[in-house]
């Protein structure tokens, strides 16, 4: 997953550094990403992972860095039952 | 004189927010060929799209002096790591060239919980770039609300 969340990262982010080498806590803010950059990183994720982030999820701390992001699917794919 | 006095009383009871954002408009355009619809009706309210649509397709320059202003409204609420949704920072259009800031849901309870009011929007765009500024006014009369003023 942390990969997959990577790839994204890369393809939307828009960041100023490169994104394989980004440790996973490493804050994608300051990397460059902008608020509208992290718009469009939460729609490829949803797109990638088939998940909805609520509105309470649509803060700075859920995008702040590839482990968050990674915490945060997990959470939304707890929460979806498995049919 | 008295006039003088009573001014310096408001003075001391209020302070003024600002904030600033600046949005590329090749960003915007490429969320709505990537994302269309799904981008546009998450982050914009029905009112916003309205003004942006030419009859022709939405204008993006105008959509991102619309999330600029969105953005611009979070400087100045201060949220910290709650969130805000996006469509309840609404630009609303009267007539040609003046818009205004429309808070709705958690962001119309977080200004009034931090005594903000009369919020004042200017946007503009230019090539790529698109901007806009935000200011609104603090009354200070309550001010445990904000944690830069010490009571």
């Amino acid at each position: 997953m942390t990969e997959e969340i990577r790839q994204i990262i890369a393809d939307h982010g828009r960041l100023s550094v490169d994104t394989a080498a980004l440790a996973p806590d490493a804050d994608l803010y300051h990397a460059g990403m902008t608020s509208h950059a992290s718009v469009n990183v939460m729609l490829a994720l949803e797109d990638h992972f088939d998940v909805e982030f609520p509105d309470r999820m649509l803060k700075r701390s859920v995008f702040e860095s590839i482990s968050a992001i990674e915490a945060a699917l997990k959470e939304l794919r707890a929460e979806t039952p498995v049919s | 004189m008295r006039g003088a006095r009573l001014d310096v009383r408001r003075s001391e009871l209020m302070a003024r927010r600002v904030g600033i954002d600046l949005v590329s408009v090749n960003a915007v355009r490429d969320s709505i060929r990537e994302f269309g619809d799904r981008y546009l009706k998450r982050f914009y309210t029905e009112a916003e799209l309205r003004d942006c649509d030419t009859g022709q397709g939405i204008v993006a320059e105008r959509l991102a002096a619309r999330f600029a202003a969105k953005e611009a409204t979070l400087k100045v609420l201060r949220p910290g790591d709650e969130a805000i949704p996006w469509r309840t920072m609404g630009v609303v259009r009267h007539g040609p060239g003046w818009v205004t800031v429309e808070l709705s849901g958690r962001a119309a309870t977080l200004a009034a919980e931090s005594g903000l009011r009369d919020f004042e929007l200017s946007i503009s765009h230019e090539d790529n770039y698109a901007s806009a500024v935000v200011i609104a006014e603090v009354d200070l009369s309550n001010r445990a609300s904000d944690p830069m003023i010490s009571a």
